[in-house]
């Protein structure tokens, strides 16, 4: 191995699924070889069936729910900071203005907000969509704002030679430049998003996947949790995919040169 | 005077006593990068401003383009003040300044939208611009599938299609390798005398400023201020092999003495500052 060398395609997929062959191998051995108790750990056979039957009984509608609860608050979230946070990147006051409050509310635990928001919101979707909400708009605001503010000094000058108006050069400068990058933050945060929809689930729901763990720890059945962490794990994989090949069919020419 | 013999024809530009200095970091007194500076630009001219780095000449042309503020003085184009950049003053930076998600075509057509011309008048004039900088058949690329010196192509393309009264070039090919720095010397040189359009030119390189312009300005080391203006006794159109010729080795022989001197002297203020 040489340091930075890159790796063909086909050595790269072959490693990818290496290392998760080899992470069954060790739980199957661990497990199924009664190393490890049944309570603590349930082995990839038993998490597969007890899938399996949590699938026959509907689990299904609870994915869709978890999976909802997360789209719809991050698309609210998103819609809410992508103007603030290029307001701040392309405006300095109003950058000084928001940037203080933001860079603190943003270290707020989503999760410690569940009791005021059940309190506020009650625990319905409300709830679930504001601790997405407030896990996701603060850090979407600050790196949007970054991003903004980190247009290339030259193509700012190079458009005003041009005869672009403060306002067009938000517009047609700042904006479209800073898009791919944009992009890019908005596929890693709605990432995080799906950890807080868990939690948010673990308190005061009725439905979604969190619920299903909490319920399936009442009852010991690791085998079950194990499963729901894997699905999201999937789910999360899956979304990053999509949204990784969106963004390059969007914006081929950021791939250039790469 | 130092305007010489270009002053009977129409001035375009005058620059007026322009300085510029910066405050001191550490509170002492403030550098001064420009001293108090002035320069007539007539119409169709073709002015190279030649100097050693860090002397100030991109500062003047900075401030002539309105991308930065002078502390004293005026800049008037056409007798208007100017006051910021602006798209009757082109520029063509020494990066590669083309908007990378736009293709070549949309790059040339920026300026043109932003000034609401109708599509098809944007596209008819990208197009015209892009053949004589010879880059038909590239409108869809984008810049980084273009080498360096089609990317500078596009950006002279970009501004000369928006109409300006007059081209700034702040060492527009000073990253591009020799043969092609030459190869965009003589392209340019040919747009300019099919064209004539006014042009202030900042190189640090003799050859390139002589045979570009038809006026060379040096610049002295640092705080800059114009120490020499002669005008290029070369007959237009110019073919490369005037770069041979004794007119053209006796100006370069007394620019780079010129010059010489200032490089020295910048380098020995670097030393004493050290």
């Amino acid at each position: 191995m040489k340091p930075l060398t890159p790796v063909n395609p086909g050595a790269r997929i072959a490693l990818g699924i290496g290392f998760f062959v080899v992470f069954f191998a060790v739980w199957g051995a661990v497990t199924l070889g009664g190393f490890v108790s049944k309570t603590f750990l349930a082995d990839p056979l038993s998490m597969v069936a007890s899938g399996w039957t949590l699938v026959q009984q509907g689990f299904l509608s609870d994915i869709g729910m978890t999976v909802w609860r997360v789209l719809g608050g991050f698309a609210i979230a998103t819609v809410a900071a992508l103007p603030l946070g290029v307001a701040m990147g392309a405006y300095k006051p109003i950058e000084a203005f928001f940037e203080p409050f933001v860079s603190f509310a943003r270290y707020l635990p989503a999760s410690a907000f569940i009791p005021l928001l059940i309190l506020w919101a009650g625990i319905g979707e409300a709830q679930k969509l504001s601790v997405i909400f407030i896990g996701s708009f603060f850090q979407l605001v600050l790196m949007i704002a970054v991003a903004v503010g980190n247009t290339r000094r030259d193509l700012v000058e190079a458009a005003y030679t041009l005869g672009s108006s403060d306002v067009s050069l938000v517009k047609r400068v700042l904006i479209p430049g800073a898009a791919p990058e944009i992009a890019e933050i908005l596929r890693m945060v709605l990432g995080w998003a799906w950890t807080y929809v868990i939690v948010a689930e673990l308190i005061g729901a009725s439905s979604g996947i969190g619920h299903m763990i909490t319920d399936s720890q009442a009852l010991l059945a690791t085998d079950q949790i194990i499963f729901g962490i894997i699905v999201i794990g999937l789910i999360g994989l899956v979304s990053d995919f999509a949204f990784k090949w969106i963004n390059r069919r969007l914006f081929p020419w950021a791939q250039l040169g790469r | 005077m130092r305007d010489g013999p270009m002053t009977t024809a129409t001035t375009l530009l005058s620059v007026r006593g322009v300085a510029r200095s910066f405050p001191s970091q550490s509170g002492g007194a403030p550098t001064v990068a420009l001293q108090a500076t002035d320069l007539t630009v007539a119409e169709n001219d073709f002015i190279t401003i030649l100097g050693p780095s860090g002397c100030g000449k991109s500062t003047l042309l900075r401030i002539v383009a309105g991308l930065d503020r002078q502390t004293s003085g005026e800049v008037l184009l056409d007798g208007h003040t100017i006051s910021g950049p602006g798209a009757e003053r082109g520029m063509v930076f020494q990066s590669y300044t083309l908007f990378p998600w736009l293709s070549v075509r949309d790059n040339v057509c920026f300026g043109l939208r932003e000034r609401g011309l109708p599509r098809a008048q944007q596209l008819e004039a990208a197009d015209a611009f892009l053949g004589k900088v010879g880059l038909r058949g590239f409108e869809n690329h984008f810049p980084k599938q273009l080498s360096g010196g089609m990317q500078q192509r596009v950006a002279i393309a970009r501004a000369l299609a928006n109409g300006p009264r007059m081209l700034l070039m702040d060492e527009p090919f000073g990253a591009l390798d020799h043969q092609t720095r030459e190869l965009m010397q003589e392209l340019l040189l040919g747009i300019w005398e099919a064209e004539r359009k006014t042009v202030l030119f900042v190189t640090h390189d003799i050859d390139e400023a002589v045979f570009m312009g038809s006026r060379v300005v040096v610049m002295s080391a640092r705080p800059g201020r114009i120490k020499l203006d002669r005008k290029v006794p070369l007959a237009h159109p110019r073919h490369y092999s005037v770069k041979t010729s004794p007119e053209f080795a006796a100006l370069k022989a007394e620019l780079t003495e010129q010059v010489r001197v200032e490089v020295r002297a910048a380098q020995e203020s670097v030393a004493t500052a050290a």
